[in-house]
Formats: C-alpha cells, structure tokens, sequence
C-alpha cells in the first residue's frame, strides 16, 4: 500500500471509508500516489475504483447522500475536511471522465473554459494558452483551422483528447482519469496512451482501467481494488509478474472479473 | 377453425386501423375547416386601417384595431418577461436541485397549476389586484397571463434540465466551476433548444387566452397609455366585437382571429424547426 520512503508522495490516502447512503463502498483503503508517476487503478467492475478516485477532487460532494471518511491528504491538507474549498482544490486536481464531456461550444472555448474561470487574460494570452493545451493534448494540429467548430461534432478520439486539453489547460497538479479510454477504438486509445506518458513528467496522474495491458503498458505503479479493498499495490512490472496476494494473481491471470 | 380465427383477427385489425384513421381524418378535417373559416371570413377585415387606425365608433364603418393589437403585444411581451424569468428560475431550481422537500412541493403545486382553469386564475387577480388597485390594468392583465405561463415554462424548463447528461456538470465543476456558472454556461446551453420550445410554446398558450384578460385588462377604445389603466387587447376585442350587432364589428372580430391563428400557427412552426433542430443535433452526437 505504501511507497518506499525515498518516493515523493503527492496523494497518502489513509482509512478512507466512503458510505452511497446507508451501504459501504471503500472499506479502509490505503494507498500512496507517486508525484509525477502514473498509477493504475485495477480490478473489477464494481470494486470501487472509481469511487476512490472521486475523492480526490471531491466529485462526490455533489451529491447530499454520498460520504467519505478517513484521510486523502494532498500535500500535507487532507481534502476530506470541511474547510476544504472545492474550487479551489478541484484547479489543483483535474479530473477526465469516462465518457467524452465536450461542453456544447466551440473547440476553442472549451479549452478555455477552465483557464477563463481561473484568470483574467487578454485575447493573446488566452489564444497562447489554447493553443498550448491543444498541443500538450495532440489534437492541436486536427483542430488548428477550425477551432470555432463545436466541440460536439469532433469524433470520439478528438473529444477525449478535447477533455484532456480543456484538464491541463488549467495546470492542475494531478490529473485523475477514470477509464478515459473505454469508450475509444484502438487507435484512439494508442494516442491517448502516449499522451499520458508524456503528460507525467509534468502531472501526477491517476487513471482507473479495466484494461490491464493497458496498465502495465502506461503506469509506473499499480493498485489492485477487490470489493472495495485496496488488496494489493506495487511498482507496475512487480505487482504484474510477482504478486502477492491470491486475489491479485487471479485477476491478473483472468481466473475472475 | 384456425383459418376463420385469422380472418377474424384480420377484420379487428381492419376495424381498428379503420377507426383510428377516421377519427383522426375527423379532428383533421375540424382544424382546416377551422383554420379555412377564419380565413375566410377574416381576410376581408385585413387591410393598412385595420393594423394602423382605431376602432370607429359603434356602427360607423372603417377604423382599426391598432389599439388591440399594440396592447396585446404589451401584455403578452411583459406576461413573457415575468413568467419566463420567474418560470426559468423555479425550473432551474427543480431541475438542479430535484431532491429537496421544497422542489417536491413546488412540483406538485406547479403540476396542479398547470390544468388550472386560466378563468380561475383571472378571477384570482382581479380579487388579489384589481379590486385593491380600484381599476382593471394591463399590468394585473400581463400577471395573470404569467401566472398561467409560469407552471408550463418551470416544467418544460426541469425536464430539459434533466436531459442534461451528469457528466457534463461533473466536468464543469471538475475545471473548478462555481455551481451557478457550471448551471448558466453549461446546463444552460446545453438545454437551451428545448427551453425556448418550452417557452414559445407557452406564449403561444396565453397569446390566445380571452377569460383572464376579461376580469383583469379588461378593454378599451383608445390607445394603450399605461400599464395601470384599462388597455385594449384583441382577444377581449374579439369577444365584444363578435357579440355586438354591427356587421362591420363582427367582420374586424373575424380578422383579430384571422391574426391570432396566423401568430399562434407561426409560434408553432417556429417550435417545430427548433424541436427537429434539436432532434438534429441529437443525433450528430453519436458520430
């Protein structure tokens, strides 16, 4: 669960509990997440994954029925705290979702949406930052010409890499994906998978997948979830060859899930 | 034994098909009579006098019903203004915050309003505002007809919030939006095809309400001069001219109808474009 001490954390997560009403989803997860590393979340459906992962930014404040206990400390704060302003943590900690969430406006405006809400630019500044994100994003050069097209009509690809540009825009410090590519063909999952690990050298990313080549192919560690455990956690090529626990091995293995 | 059975369910199919296709050729067949009847009989009132000029005393021929129409676009422009913010901000608030013992309760009330009778709500005003005020107003004219607006525009304006994906607000607040900017530059635009449906559609409903207007703005010969007076409008108009003996009034009656249709019709087309645009872009989003 924990990184050898000469890691840099940037996410300890301690006893999080997390309650949907009156049932359980996380029971005492533990967990370090390696500054500029890319850590895989794995496991089946329904273990929990995604729900840890909504913690971190605070997504499931949202909804009046959803609790989280325990300690998710982001350099040093622990975000579960009632003092914790969500706006605020939530431009430290981007998040992409599953299914592609193009605002309906323009390529251009998406991009800027999340820069806007944060500073005052002028038209230059903001057209450089555009740009830039566009560019981190690789789609800059598939929407250079025709940024004024709605962000709506981009294929599936384009506005997944969309939602990546418009979360970097805003330079968070972690970027947590949940199951960014599960709705994409292979070729656009290959591109955003070579965006992540270019992007980790500037972010901390967090990515939940049901895929597992995919996790042992992008992550520089992996954690497994089972019912809503944290059961296993290691350096990727490690926990992928070597695991530990029995649940582990016969996930990898495809004995279940 | 089988082969009559399938004769038989044949012949009900038959019936059934043939009935449902005669009553529907009947409801048809009433609108365009409808629709060709106030033509007809209208289109001779329609002339440069009639949108220009006021009404000519009783039973002199000519004059206009000028007054009628500029006060119904005033009551209907200021009903519009406040149904459709008061309208859009209940929605917004059913819609965003749906859960809530109060969005319960304002649901139910605004599902009971919406099959209120519009005479009902006339007589309201006229108790709660024109007797206190002393004189029939346009302005008690326009609240009543936001009353009835009110309710249709908070539903329609909830339901096409509810249309918008989760993950789109998600995603705004993940960027670090404030709830009301993810709701104004998001939900919003994202829903706005069908809330200005909702909302012509509700202008289309009061444009053509007669009974409320009676109690409230009542009616008046000579051009609007303020709200808190009595002002003309063509549905009262219409009532009144209809019902008098002059040949001349029941005629400028017809054409205050004939201008009515045209509006509400036009109303509905524009909807309509505006619901296949949708329906349009809808689509576009799976590609």
């Amino acid at each position: 669960m924990f990184l050898p001490p000469e890691i840099p954390v940037k996410v300890k997560v301690r006893k999080l509990n997390f309650y949907y009403g009156k049932m359980q989803a996380l029971f005492d997860n533990n967990l370090d997440i390696a500054e500029n590393r890319v850590t895989a979340f794995i496991g089946p459906s329904g273990c929990g994954k995604s729900t840890h992962i909504r913690t971190y930014n605070r997504m499931y404040s949202l909804y009046p029925d959803h609790r989280a206990e325990g300690q998710v400390i982001l350099d040093g704060k622990n975000v579960l705290d009632d003092d914790v302003d969500l706006i605020d943590l939530r431009t430290r900690v981007g998040m992409v979702f599953q299914k592609p969430t193009p605002f309906p406006m323009s390529v251009y405006d998406n991009v800027a949406y999340g820069i806007r809400l944060k500073l005052k630019l002028s038209k230059s500044e903001l057209d450089e930052k555009v740009e830039k994100a566009l560019e981190d994003a690789a789609l800059w050069d598939e929407v250079k010409d025709n940024l004024h097209a709605l962000g709506t009509d981009l294929s599936g690809g384009q506005q997944q890499r969309l939602c990546i540009a418009r979360a970097i825009a805003v330079e968070p410090e972690v970027i947590l994906m949940d199951e960014p590519c599960s709705a994409l063909d292979p070729v656009a999952t290959y591109k955003i998978e070579d965006l992540i690990r270019r992007l980790k050298q500037r972010f901390t990313i967090v990515i939940v997948t049901h895929n597992m080549q995919q996790a042992a192919r992008i992550s520089d560690y992996t954690a497994f979830f089972y019912m809503g455990r944290t059961i296993e956690f290691g350096a990727t090529d490690i926990l992928f060859t070597k695991p530990e626990k029995k649940e582990t091995e016969d996930y990898i293995t495809g004995r279940f899930g | 034994m089988r082969a009559r059975s399938a004769a038989v369910r044949k012949g009900s199919n038959l019936f059934a098909l043939g009935c449902s296709a005669l009553a529907a050729l009947i409801g048809l067949a009433f609108l365009i009579w409808i629709i060709a009847e106030v033509f007809y009989r209208g289109i001779g009132a329609i002339n440069w006098d009639f949108f220009t000029k006021l009404p000519a005393p009783p039973g002199e021929e000519g004059g206009g019903l000028a007054n009628a129409i500029l006060g119904t676009m005033i009551i209907t422009a200021l009903a519009t203004v406040l149904g459709v913010s008061l309208g859009v901000l209940a929605g917004t608030y059913l819609g965003e915050f749906r859960h809530t013992k109060i969005a319960d309760v304002v649901r139910f009330l605004s599902n009971i309003f919406v099959s209120a009778p519009s005479i009902v709500i006339g007589i309201f005003v006229y108790a709660v505002l024109v007797v206190p005020l002393g004189n029939f107003s346009g302005l008690a004219g326009a609240i009543s007809l936001a009353i009835i607006m009110l309710p249709v525009i908070t539903r329609t304006t909830e339901e096409m919030l509810r249309l918008v994906p989760t993950g789109l607000r998600e995603s705004a607040l993940a960027l670090g939006a404030p709830y009301w900017h993810m709701v104004w530059h998001v939900v919003y635009r994202s829903a706005r095809t069908g809330m200005m449906t909702g909302i012509i559609l509700a202008v289309a409903r009061v444009s053509g309400e007669t009974a409320p207007l009676l109690f409230t703005a009542l009616n008046s010969p000579y051009w609007p001069t303020g709200l808190l007076e009595p002002m003309a409008n063509l549905t009262v108009t219409i009532f009144n001219y209809a019902m008098s003996p002059y040949e001349d009034w029941q005629i400028k009656a017809w054409g205050g109808s004939l201008i009515i249709t045209v509006i509400v019709l036009l109303m509905n087309i524009g909807t309509r474009t505006l619901v296949h645009r949708m329906g349009r872009s809808k689509s576009g989003e799976g590609h």
